[in-house]
Formats: structure tokens, C-alpha cells, sequence
């Protein structure tokens, strides 16, 4: 049993179908991209996972037990974490209490959340900064806090919305590694990318998505060679 | 000296003054003190609904006015003293609460639409009082005043030194519950739903139960600043105590000082209530009726705060007092 | 109760319901381009009330008159209002905007009190008393004159939003703040303008509403609320919606207080207003909030 199942999952927005019978699991420990071009339905998918859009058909498992349907604090309850493609920080807080604000997920009272929140500020290399507010940071870190945030919340599957997107190279490095360390350490990761740079980095397993449905589906390296794939991508009279 | 151990100092410094004020100070420059200590109070209530959970209530004074109703109302019909009155009080003002934030919440209502929601449930009732005849309707409502020699707590009937004393202990309570919710998961999760509502979702708060919760509060400290309102002016009109011109008065305080803030509600009472005073003061002694000065003043204030100072004066006093944020 | 004074009433108040549905179309108008939200509709409207019955009172001119100085008055005040005060707030959050307006509105209300005393004014005009029958029904001339006039001032403006230039020009800042800064508009004196002409629309109601009603300085906020009552009911950003709001408004007022008690009147608008606003916020004809 995967950690999380989707099954037959379809989404209309007023008569436009966004997603469309898409299906695909995602192993406890994996690391699996989602891919497409601009409007496949990636943050569709995302959104259904994360409880802000019910399926109009279809069905999401995690940890055998459904989830779609469920609203989005309840989710994170269940161990699903996510950030969004446009970091939300909490400006006015500082960084700390942000992370905080994450640890009160799994702390019942504020000090041990904050030892918590400071363990893993450490670990994304945020310590030096915890006491600055959240507007005050430069996008990388941004990008850093809300990793943190979700992750204080003890997540067993981490859901990252385009998290590399306006990362210069060597900060999508960065990033890079911090997620292979904490899926090495056992934390599931599903992520929407269009860095490919990333998604070669990372991916297990990849899957692609073009007008709402699944088109490819399997490792890196196969995938970015499917002509299906590739059509969609650079149009149908490409040649490899 | 650290910020803790100074902010301790303030309060300590404050709180020997204030207890030590009745010594000092005559008759009508105590009621000027409780008068501020009164939009101290209300405007760190409506610090808990605005200030930490950013719901923007501009009829606040539907509380005030249902508070100070049932209070007085057991007091003039039943003889149900204000300790046992207040209590109905506050469950009649959360249950309005909660019915407004319920269905506003429910529905999806924020930001402006919620404020004028507020406005027109406070306006309702402002009216809808003046039709209950056995409340007085729009003659008004009256508490008989007695003269004593001594001050009957149990009553709240007595002197000004007595209510001076109530307020005092009202308006240091309600500073030391919000310092104490804003410490809490409480403080942290409203701050969060203030700051990004759907952020905070994907961080597991539910968000309309924190955010009843901050209305309910509100609402019930807000219904004791009613029951006060009562037994100290002795008597009620509708067209005053739900009127739209109460809400704004509550609001000032928050807005000037600094909303959000501890101290902002304070500080914003102390410097509006004075000056509105010193100006009927001066106002007065040119030989001058003018009605409606103060309110043009306080507008006045409203606008150069609202265009220059936006988070109000307490920040700035703060960082130079060396007391950081969050205070 | 007989079919006629009911027909009476009603028709009393479609007739002032067009007058409230211009006063609520100025506001409509500065919310769905501006976007911001007039707490100080109701006080410029009472200063529009005030300077027809000074008019009045020191040259006879009357308010049907009256309203065009005053509406040209008020355009260039509504344009220095937004262009001096209001513009910088644009981007700041909703409740600062709010706050900006309520903190205008206490100024000038009270402002008022202190210039003209809380005594009620109102103006004379010899048709006053006037009113025309068909058959049982009566039609009062102030109301029919100043119902006309409300129409008029309201096709002029459909009729400058659709056929004009700077009307479509503003239109376009209404749908797409950046798209009209792309395309090189001069949003800021579009916003002015456009805060101007809602200002005049107020000016002409105000101007109207002397012949129905006497005013007072504290009319101001339960005109504004109102306002707010006939743009939510009938649509936020809608202009047909705005006329259509106050005409339900009016006839509605008119019917609780034959009904229940005059002074009911404006608890049933809230009522109504606090329904819509649960049930439907975007009113009748307005869009999704």
C-alpha cells in the first residue's frame, strides 16, 4: 500500500475540465515529481490533496485511510504538509514565531513548540535569523521558512508547490539537498517542478500531466525521452 | 536590563500610580481617570477580535449596549445585583457574538462586508430597543440613585473613588488575560489567521473555531464594560448606547495607540480622553457651545493617525523605550 | 385598508427609491472602479442637502436648479478628495481604507454640527403641496420632478460609461487596475474622475431629497448606510443595480411603514441587509465579491 493513492481523480472548474481520470501513487519514502506544462492541472491535484478542492470524481488515500473531501486543517492533522507556489509567510511575525505557529500542530503547550520550532530552523540553516521578522527575508529564505513551517508540523508526506521557482542555480542547489536529506531521514515528498534541474536532482519517480490527464509516468531519465512527453512539451513536429 | 525585566518596571511603575491616583487627584479628574481606564478597557477588547484575529467589528457597541441592558434590566425589575447580573450578560453578549461570527464566518463574509455586517446588526438593535416598552424604549432606561455614605460594592452603588477602583481592577484584568492570550497557542494561532487565513488552514488551525472564539471573548469583556456603563451613569438611551458613534469611540483607542499591541489600547485612551477633555475644558471657558467639537477633533486624530501613523504611536514609543515588538 | 392608499404608498416610494437609487449609484460607481468602499457617502450627501437649502434660502433657486452648481461643486470636490487623500490608500488594506473614510465622515458630520446647529432645515417650493390624480392615485409633483430628474442624471451617466471614451477608459481601470497602468492610462486621474461623478450623482440626490425630507446634521450615517443597503441588495458594482436596489428600498420602507411603524422602517432594511449580505453577497444584478 502506498503512502498516498490517487485514484481516477477529475476536477471541473465551471464546465472546464482541470483534471481528468488521473491516477497515481506515491510509495512511502519516495520522492515523486508532478510535471506538465502551464495548466496540466499539477496544483489542481495539489489542492485536492491538501483539502482545498473536493474531486468531483475519484478518490485520495493516504495511509489507507480517505482524505478527499477533507478540509485543509484536518488534513495537516492526518500528516499531509504543503507550501504554496507564492510563499505565505506570516509577515508581521517573526521568524520563529512562524515556525511556532507550525509546531502547535504536534506541541501541546507554546515552550515545547518552540524547542521544536528551533530544532528545525536549525536545519534548514535558518537559526542565525529567527528573531526577524518574516517580511524582512529575501525570497531563498522565504522559500527556507515555509519549508520550515510545514515541516514543524510533523508531516508524514510533504506536498512542495513549485519551491524552486526565481531560485538562482545555486540556491535551487541548496534547496536540493536539504530535500534529500529529509527524505533520507524518511519523509515523503510529492512536488510540482518545472525546474528541471530540480526534478532530475530529486525524482524517483516522475509523472506527467498535459490537459488534465497523465500522459508518462516512471523514472527520470525514461521520461524526459517519451515522445508523448516531449510533444507536449515542444510541440508535434519536434524530432529527438 | 532586559526587556522583559523593563517592561515589569513599566508596569509596576504604572500600576503604584494608578492604585495610588484617588490620594492624589479630586472628584472630577477621577472620573476623567475612569473614563480612560473605561476605553482602556473596551479598546483592548476589541483589540482580541481586530488586533489579534483581524476581524474588523465597527459595532461593538451592540455589546455594550445588550450588557448594560441585561444587567440593569435584573437590577430595576428583580433586584438581581450587577455580580449575579453580569453573568447573563455575558452569555446574552457571546451567544450575539457567536450568532454574527457563525453566520458571517460561515458564509464566508471578511473584510468590509463583515464590518458593515456588524454595523447593521448593531444598528437592528439599536432600533429594536427603542420599540421594547418595558425596557424603557427610547425614553431610556433609569437606575435609581441613591446617595450613601458608604461604597456598596455588591451594588455598585457609590462614589467615584469606588468606581474609579472597579474600572482599575476591570481594565488590569483584561491587560493581563490578552498578555497572557497572546502568549498562548491562542495569541499564536490568531496572529496566524490575521497574517494569511489560508496559510495558517494548511497549518492545521482551524480557523472558524479560532475565530468564534476570538468574537466570543470579545464580546463577553466588551458586555462588562456594558454592565459598568450601567450602574455607573444610571441610565440608558438606545440612540446612545448602540449608536454607531459608541462603536467608533471604542475603536479609537486600538487605532491611535497601536492595534495589536498591549499597551496600544492604553496609551490611545489616556492621550484621546484627556485631550478631548483639556478641549471641552478650553472650549467651555471661551464662553463657547459648540457641540460636536470633540467628535471633529477625534476624526481629526482618527485621519492624521490613519495617513501618517498607520500602526498607531505605541510601536515607535516602544522601540525607543527599547521594548521590541509584540508588546 | 384600500388598494388605492396602498397604490399611493407604493408608488411614494418607487419615486423616492429612485432618488436613494441615485445617491446608492454614486456609491456603486466609486466602489467598482475604485474599489473602495464611501463610509462617507451619507454626510456628502447631507452637505449637498444643506447647500441646496442655503441656495434656497438666500436666492430662491430651486433644488431642481440648484443641483447643477452643486453637482459641479461636488464633482470637483469628489476629485480632490480622491486625487488628495484617498489615492495613496488604494493599496493599502481594507480596513485602513475604511478607517480613512470613517475618520472623513465623523469630521465632516460633525462639522456640519457646529456650522448649522442641530435644528432640521428644509426648503419650500411652491409645489410642494402639489400633486397631480389619476383616478383614486395620487402622484406628488416633488416626487415626480425629483424622481425625473434622479433618471436623467442616471442615463446621462450609463450613458457616459458606454459612449464615451474616457468612459470605456474607465471602465478599464473598473476590470483590470494593472491592464489599464499597462496599457498607459492615467489611472490615478481616472480614479479622481470617477470619485468626482459618483460625488456629482450624490450632489443631485441631495439636492432632490430637500423636497422630500427636511435635514439635519446626523442624517449623514443612516443615508450612508442606505447606500450600502441598496448596493448590496442590488449588486456592488452594478449600476442598474444600484437604481433597481433603491426602488426595492424604497418601495419596501414605504410598505413597513405603512404596515408596521414609520420608525420600523430602516430596522427592515437592515434586516434585508443582513440577509443578502448572508445569502447572496453579490446582490441581485452585481458581480462575486
Amino acid at each position: 500500500m502506498a503512502l498516498l493513492e490517487v485514484r481516477a481523480l477529475s476536477k471541473s472548474f465551471r464546465g472546464l475540465r482541470a483534471v481528468s481520470g488521473a491516477s497515481f501513487d506515491v510509495p512511502e519514502g519516495g520522492l515523486v515529481a508532478l510535471i506538465g506544462p502551464n495548466g496540466a492541472g499539477k496544483t489542481t491535484i495539489f489542492n485536492m490533496a491538501a483539502g482545498v478542492y473536493s474531486p468531483d470524481e475519484g478518490q485520495i488515500a493516504f495511509g489507507g485511510r480517505r482524505i478527499d473531501g477533507l478540509r485543509p486543517h484536518q488534513i495537516c492533522a492526518a500528516g499531509i504538509g504543503r507550501t504554496f507556489q507564492i510563499v505565505k509567510p506570516f509577515a508581521g511575525l517573526s521568524v520563529l514565531d512562524n515556525v511556532i505557529v507550525g509546531a502547535l500542530q504536534r506541541e501541546p503547550g507554546v515552550p515545547g513548540a518552540r524547542a521544536r520550532a528551533l530544532g528545525i530552523l536549525d536545519r534548514l540553516g535558518l537559526a542565525a535569523k529567527q528573531d526577524l521578522p518574516a517580511s524582512s527575508l529575501t525570497l531563498p529564505d522565504r522559500k527556507r521558512l515555509e519549508v520550515a513551517r510545514a515541516l514543524a508540523t510533523g508531516p508524514r508526506l510533504l506536498l512542495l508547490d513549485e519551491v524552486m521557482a526565481g531560485l538562482r542555480p545555486t540556491e535551487c542547489d541548496q534547496m536540493v539537498a536539504v530535500f534529500r536529506e529529509l527524505n533520507r531521514g524518511g519523509l515523503t515528498i510529492l512536488l510540482i517542478e518545472h525546474v528541471m534541474r530540480a526534478v532530475m536532482a530529486l525524482a524517483q519517480q516522475v509523472v506527467v500531466l498535459h490537459h488534465g490527464e497523465i500522459i508518462a509516468r516512471g523514472a527520470p531519465a525514461e521520461v524526459v525521452r517519451d515522445p508523448a512527453v516531449l510533444e507536449c512539451y515542444l510541440g508535434e513536429d519536434t524530432e529527438v | 536590563m532586559s526587556r522583559d525585566a523593563r517592561i515589569g518596571a513599566l508596569l509596576a511603575v504604572l500600576a503604584a500610580a494608578l492604585i495610588a491616583l484617588p490620594l492624589a487627584a479630586n472628584s472630577y479628574l477621577l472620573s476623567v481617570a475612569t473614563l480612560v481606564l473605561y476605553f482602556a478597557y473596551t479598546g483592548q477588547a476589541w483589540n482580541v477580535m481586530m488586533g489579534f484575529a483581524g476581524q474588523l467589528s465597527l459595532g461593538h457597541a451592540l455589546y455594550v449596549g445588550l450588557g448594560a441592558y441585561a444587567a440593569a434590566a435584573l437590577f430595576t425589575q428583580f433586584g438581581i445585583g450587577p455580580w449575579a447580573g453580569m453573568w447573563l450578560a455575558m452569555a446574552l453578549c457571546v451567544a450575539a457574538g457567536v450568532a454574527i461570527g457563525f453566520l458571517a464566518f460561515r458564509f464566508g463574509i471578511s473584510g468590509v462586508y463583515f464590518a458593515l455586517l456588524t454595523i447593521a446588526f448593531a444598528e437592528f438593535t439599536r432600533i429594536g430597543f427603542d420599540h421594547i416598552g418595558w425596557l424603557g424604549g427610547p425614553g431610556g432606561l433609569f437606575l435609581k440613585v441613591e446617595a450613601h455614605k458608604t461604597a456598596d460594592l455588591a451594588n455598585l452603588r457609590g462614589g467615584q473613588t469606588m468606581f474609579y477602583y472597579v474600572m482599575l481592577a476591570l481594565a488590569s484584568g483584561a491587560f493581563a488575560l490578552c498578555a497572557w492570550l497572546l502568549r498562548s497557542r491562542a495569541g499564536y494561532y490568531w496572529r496566524a489567521i490575521r497574517e494569511d487565513e489560508e496559510a495558517a488552514r494548511a497549518l492545521g488551525i482551524n480557523t472558524f473555531r479560532w475565530k468564534l472564539l476570538a468574537v466570543a471573548i470579545s464580546a463577553a469583556m466588551t458586555s462588562l464594560a456594558g454592565v459598568f456603563f450601567a450602574f455607573y451613569y444610571n441610565n440608558l438611551f438606545p440612540e446612545q448606547i448602540f449608536h454607531i458613534s459608541q462603536s467608533i469611540e471604542i475603536i479609537l483607542g486600538p487605532i491611535v495607540g497601536g492595534v495589536g499591541t498591549l499597551f496600544g489600547p492604553i496609551l490611545g485612551a489616556a492621550m484621546l480622553t484627556t485631550l478631548a477633555d483639556a478641549l471641552n475644558n478650553l472650549v467651555a471657558a471661551m464662553g463657547w457651545d459648540i457641540p460636536g467639537v470633540k467628535q471633529v477633533f477625534y476624526g481629526v486624530i482618527l485621519l492624521l493617525v490613519v495617513m501618517f501613523v498607520p500602526n498607531g504611536i505605541w510601536p515607535p514609543i516602544a522601540k525607543w523605550l527599547g521594548l521590541g515588538r509584540g508588546s | 385598508m384600500s388598494a388605492s392608499l396602498i397604490a399611493n404608498v407604493v408608488i411614494a416610494g418607487v419615486l423616492t427609491g429612485l432618488v436613494y437609487g441615485l445617491m446608492a449609484l454614486g456609491l456603486s460607481v466609486i466602489f467598482g472602479v475604485v474599489r473602495v468602499v464611501n463610509f462617507a457617502h451619507g454626510e456628502m450627501m447631507t452637505i449637498a442637502m444643506y447647500a441646496a437649502v442655503l441656495l434656497f434660502g438666500a436666492f430662491k433657486l430651486d433644488p431642481l436648479l440648484a443641483a447643477l452648481p452643486v453637482a459641479a461643486l461636488f464633482f470637483g470636490l469628489g476629485y480632490a478628495l480622491q486625487a488628495g487623500l484617498i489615492n495613496p490608500f488604494i493599496t493599502r488594506p481594507e480596513h485602513s481604507q475604511f478607517i480613512l473614510l470613517v475618520a472623513v465622515a465623523t469630521i465632516l458630520t460633525n462639522v456640519l454640527l457646529m456650522v448649522f446647529g442641530p435644528d432640521a432645515r428644509n426648503v419650500q417650493t411652491d409645489y410642494m403641496l402639489d400633486s397631480w390624480a389619476i383616478g383614486q392615485v395620487l402622484f406628488d409633483k416633488a416626487r415626480v420632478f425629483s424622481a425625473l430628474a434622479a433618471l436623467a442624471t442616471a442615463a446621462g451617466l450609463f450613458a457616459f460609461f458606454r459612449y464615451s471614451r474616457t468612459g470605456t477608459a474607465i471602465r478599464a481601470c473598473a476590470d483590470s487596475h494593472l491592464g489599464a497602468l499597462i496599457v498607459g492610462l492615467n489611472v490615478k486621474h481616472l480614479y479622481a474622475l470617477t470619485f468626482g461623478l459618483g460625488a456629482a450623482c450624490v450632489a443631485v440626490a441631495g439636492c432632490m431629497m430637500t423636497l422630500l425630507v427636511e435635514v439635519t446634521p446626523s442624517v449623514g450615517p443612516g443615508y450612508t448606510l442606505l447606500g450600502f443597503v441598496i448596493v448590496i441588495v442590488g449588486g456592488l458594482g452594478s449600476m442598474p443595480g444600484a437604481l433597481l436596489g433603491g426602488v426595492l428600498i424604497g418601495v419596501s420602507e414605504a410598505l413597513a411603514g405603512l404596515f408596521i411603524d414609520p420608525s420600523a422602517k430602516s430596522m427592515f432594511s437592515f434586516g434585508l441587509l443582513i440577509l443578502v449580505l448572508l445569502l447572496r453577497p453579490q446582490g441581485l444584478l452585481g458581480r462575486r465579491p
